[in-house]
Formats: structure tokens, sequence, C-alpha cells
């Protein structure tokens, strides 16, 4: 069973962080945070391809990441693959043990760095997920043809954006990707509690029964901030954050110390994490370090989490 | 309506490089109230050719230059002529249907964009990308296929931002539009409706549809 749906089930905090596979053919780098991370996660989202920007297939990163002890979860975007080549990348996985995975919409190629790509959007992620739902019940392909030894069970996630308005169209998609067969959900990152807190209320009040995960994006400096909230659609990080880490900067420019602004956010990430879990606000976090993976576990411990297995 | 665009003149002289007996194709359709291929533009365009060094030996402005026989019937004259190449500045529907009526070239002098409203003169907008399964039932009237960058049918992706679309942020999401459309023709209800994937086994092209054919 996947490791992050048993932590969800038996109630124990659960923890994912998430890596991008390189832009290129060395997974060098990936392997070494992945070292760093084994036995600290409930499991490692591999991003496919995000923000449209090309790297090495996420499916690739899953398998090596699988192989080296820590239980990757497949991100799937519809952006690149037809239903056909879902499926297909799918099987592959689960041929590799991997039983843990994520659909997305994916970002539009006009967003990244290959903007002549064609967009695919064959499927988008309540479509991908009802098609492994159905795949799952029925042992058949997404042509309805029988899958030689029946069909692998994955325990699939996606994702959801807490600061939307109008509100009810997000608490609407994500009541259709929980009916498509979502078991677990990831938000975008929140820097917000009450926000946090309001969209679990709309959510419970919806009736919607999946557990959230709260998505938790350590920020490095006040213009890493800025820039996200001009650009990342769901993004708000609150001004006195952004002040913060300004007064952090300043602070060690003075002192002719470096870091002390991403030493800040970890505290902050930490923070946040400790009141979601505590608060029971949300079953879990996951923590979108965005290249500087080998934070999580010292955020974790500021945070005095243990994570159970 | 079918809107066109003028391809940039330099692409035209390169395809008509050696030509020096032309003849021009509008259409009195379309490309006439897109601008591209009515009579003041097929007037405009033998001026040009004119100045480029070439002879127009004819000219021809079919009702409608996607219908097979009106053409058939409009050409005559061109075929008559000693004209070496046919200029044709109606959609990739009309210069392929001139080009199927005559053994000559045919080149395009406009690009063929998209299914559109004429929102008013000279502003056109894409209003449908012909997807053979409508939709808009469900949808109050707003076409998710066409005005959400991903043809999403399921609801909004997470890419907007103060109800505009990351794509491209001239456009509105289509999923905000469509729920203020539910919400103000009181159908808010249809939001929650789930809708089959779309499939596209039915809309292999090219697709063709024939009245006379026995059921």
């Amino acid at each position: 069973m996947s490791l992050l749906q048993k932590a969800l089930e038996n109630g124990k905090f659960a923890v994912t962080a998430e890596m991008a596979p390189p832009k290129g053919y060395s997974f060098q780098e990936q392997l070494e945070a992945a070292a760093l991370l084994q036995g600290k996660v409930h499991g490692v989202n591999v991003t496919d391809m995000q923000s449209a920007c090309l790297k090495a297939s996420s499916l690739g990163l899953c398998i090596h990441l699988k192989q080296a002890g820590v239980e990757p979860i497949l991100q799937m975007t519809g952006r690149d693959r037809s239903r056909m080549a879902i499926m297909g990348d799918v099987l592959s996985a689960a041929s590799f043990g991997i039983d843990t995975m994520l659909a997305l919409t994916g970002d539009h190629p006009v967003v990244g760095d290959c903007k002549d790509a064609k967009p695919v959007y064959d499927l988008d992620s309540v479509g991908i997920l009802r098609m492994l739902s159905e795949m799952e019940a029925t042992g058949n392909d997404c042509g309805g043809n029988p899958l030689a030894g029946g069909a692998p069970v994955f325990f699939k996630g996606a994702a959801v954006t807490p600061v939307y308005e109008p509100q009810i169209l997000q608490i609407n998609k994500l009541r259709q990707k929980v009916e498509a067969g979502a078991r677990y959900i990831q938000t975008q990152g929140i820097f917000d509690l009450d926000s946090l807190r309001q969209f679990m209320e709309a959510v419970d009040k919806a009736g919607i029964k999946v557990p959230i995960m709260a998505g938790i994006i350590p920020l490095k400096a006040a213009g890493m901030a800025k820039f996200m909230n001009e650009n990342v659609p769901g993004i708000a990080v609150p001004q006195e954050m952004i002040d913060r880490l300004a007064a952090a900067a300043a602070e060690g420019k003075e002192k002719g110390v470096k870091g002390l602004p991403a030493k800040l956010g970890m505290e902050m990430a930490a923070e946040m994490i400790a009141k979601i879990r505590d608060g029971h606000i949300c079953p879990g976090v996951h923590i979108m370090a965005i290249g500087a993976e080998r934070n999580v576990p010292p955020i974790l411990e500021m945070a005095g989490v243990q994570v159970e297995f | 309506m079918i809107i066109t665009q003028k391809k940039p003149v330099e692409e035209l002289l390169d395809m008509l490089e050696g030509v020096t007996k032309v003849a021009i194709a509008g259409c009195g359709q379309c490309a006439s109230a897109c601008q591209t291929g009515g009579e003041p533009e097929v007037q405009a365009m033998k001026e040009f050719l004119e100045q480029h060094g070439m002879e127009v030996v004819g000219t021809m402005l079919p009702d409608e230059c996607c219908h097979k026989l009106l053409v058939r019937r409009d050409i005559k004259a061109i075929k008559n002529s000693d004209a070496q190449a046919v200029v044709c500045m109606a959609c990739g529907d009309g210069t392929q249907t001139v080009a199927d009526n005559i053994n000559l070239p045919v080149y395009p002098a406009n690009n063929t964009m998209f299914l559109g409203q004429v929102e008013r003169v000279g502003m056109f907008n894409e209003y449908c990308r012909m997807c053979g399964d409508c939709v808009l039932g469900s949808t109050g009237g707003v076409c998710p296929i066409t005005k959400c960058a991903k043809s999403l049918v399921n609801g909004p992706c997470g890419g907007q931002k103060n109800g505009k679309c990351e794509v491209n942020p001239d456009n509105d999401c289509a999923w905000i539009l469509i729920y203020k459309r539910l919400v103000s023709i009181g159908q808010e209800d249809k939001l929650g409706q789930t809708r089959p994937d779309k499939g596209y086994a039915g809309v292999s092209y090219p697709r063709r549809i024939n009245l006379r054919e026995k059921k």
C-alpha cells in the first residue's frame, strides 16, 4: 500500500516533499537530495515539467527515487500526453512499484520555455482521475479493452488552489476531482492560515470528504515572495512576511552574514507547519522547497514534526 | 463567419516569383466582411500586383468562394485567359475550392484565422472551434472549448489572476464567465454537472456531411 495512503488512513501527520527532474540527463543532484529525504517524508512529488518548462520526464526521476528507497509520487499532467500516453506511463510506473500519483491539468506551453509545443489537453485533471478509476474498476484500458493481468491500483491525488475568487469554482472542481477518484489533495502554497482555515470550512460545508494537505513554500527572499505574488496565480504572501524577509536581508548586510532571509523563510515555514498540525487544520503538509529540498528535514525538525510510518 | 487576415505582402510576392500574368479571386462573403477579399481589396491587390510588374489578366468575385458550383461558373473567364497563377483572397476553403476548379497554381493572399463573431466593423472574436459536440447548453452559452485556452470541460484550472487567463491576460477566464452567466440566468446548478470527457473518434478530419445519403 502507498506510504502516503497508510499515513493518512492511520491518522499520522502526513508529510510530502517535491522535486523537479533535471533539465538534462544527470540526476546526480536530485539523488543527493533524495538521500537526505529518505525516511523523513511519506513521499516525494516529482513534477511533470512544472510551469511548462522542459525537464526530464517525471517517470524517469520517479524510477530513480524508487530504486533509491524514496517513495515517489508521480505527477501526471494532460498538457503533453493524450489519454493513451498517460495510461502507458502509468502502467510503466506500476511495473516499477510506483503506487502513488497526482493528476494535474498542467500549465499551458505558452507560459513555459518551449512555447511552440502543441498543447494536448486530451484529458484534464478530472479526466485523468476518472480514466484511472475506470481502469481500476474494470481492468480495461482507455478504449475499453482488457489489460493483460488486470489493472494496477494507484493512490490518486489532485491539487487545489484555496486562494481563488470566486471560491465556489474551486470547491466545485474539488468535488469533481474527489468524485473522479482523488483520495488526497495537495494545495497551492499557503502563507496565511486564516485563508486556509476559511477554505477548509468551505470544503467541510460543501460536504467534501478528502484529506487536504496544506502546501508550504519556504520563502528564500523578499524578492521571491514579490515575484510569486505578481506572477503565480493563487499565491498571496502577506506584506508582513515580505517586510520581515527584507529586514532580515538588511540585517545580514549590516552584520556581513549571508543567508538570513532564507533562514527566516525556513523558520516561517516551520512555524506554519507546527500551527497546521497543532491546530488540526489539515492532516498533513506538502512542502515545495523549489530546489532547496535539503532544507526540508531541518524545517520539519524546527516544526517538531517526527514523521511516523 | 470565417475570419481571415492578410498575409504579409512579401510572402505573397515570394510565391509569385517569376509570374508575369496573374488572375485574382475574391470572395463576396466572409472575406468581404473581413476586408481581406471584397471588391475594394481585389481592386487594391490588382494595383499592387501591377506596381510589381505583373499583368492582371482577370478577376472574379463569387458570392461564396467556398461554393464549388458558384466558383466553377465564375472561373470561366480566368480559365480562358493566359493567367499563369491565381491569387486567392478568400479563406483556405475558398482557395482550395478555386484550385479544385482550375489547373493552375493558386496562391493564398490570406491566413485563415478562426470562426468568429463580428463584434463591429473590423473587430472579430473567435467564438467556435467546431468541436462537433456542442456543450453550450450546459455552460450558459459560453464556450469553454473556445474561450478556455486549455478547452477545459470540467471547470477552471488554477491559472487565473483577477479573472484573467494566465495564457493571455487580455482574455477573461472562460469558467468565470460561465459561472457568472449561469448565475445570471438562474442555472447555477449546472456548474456541478459532470460532463463526459470529449472523445475524438468522431472528429478525425477531413469530416464530411451528406444530407443525400440514405439513413
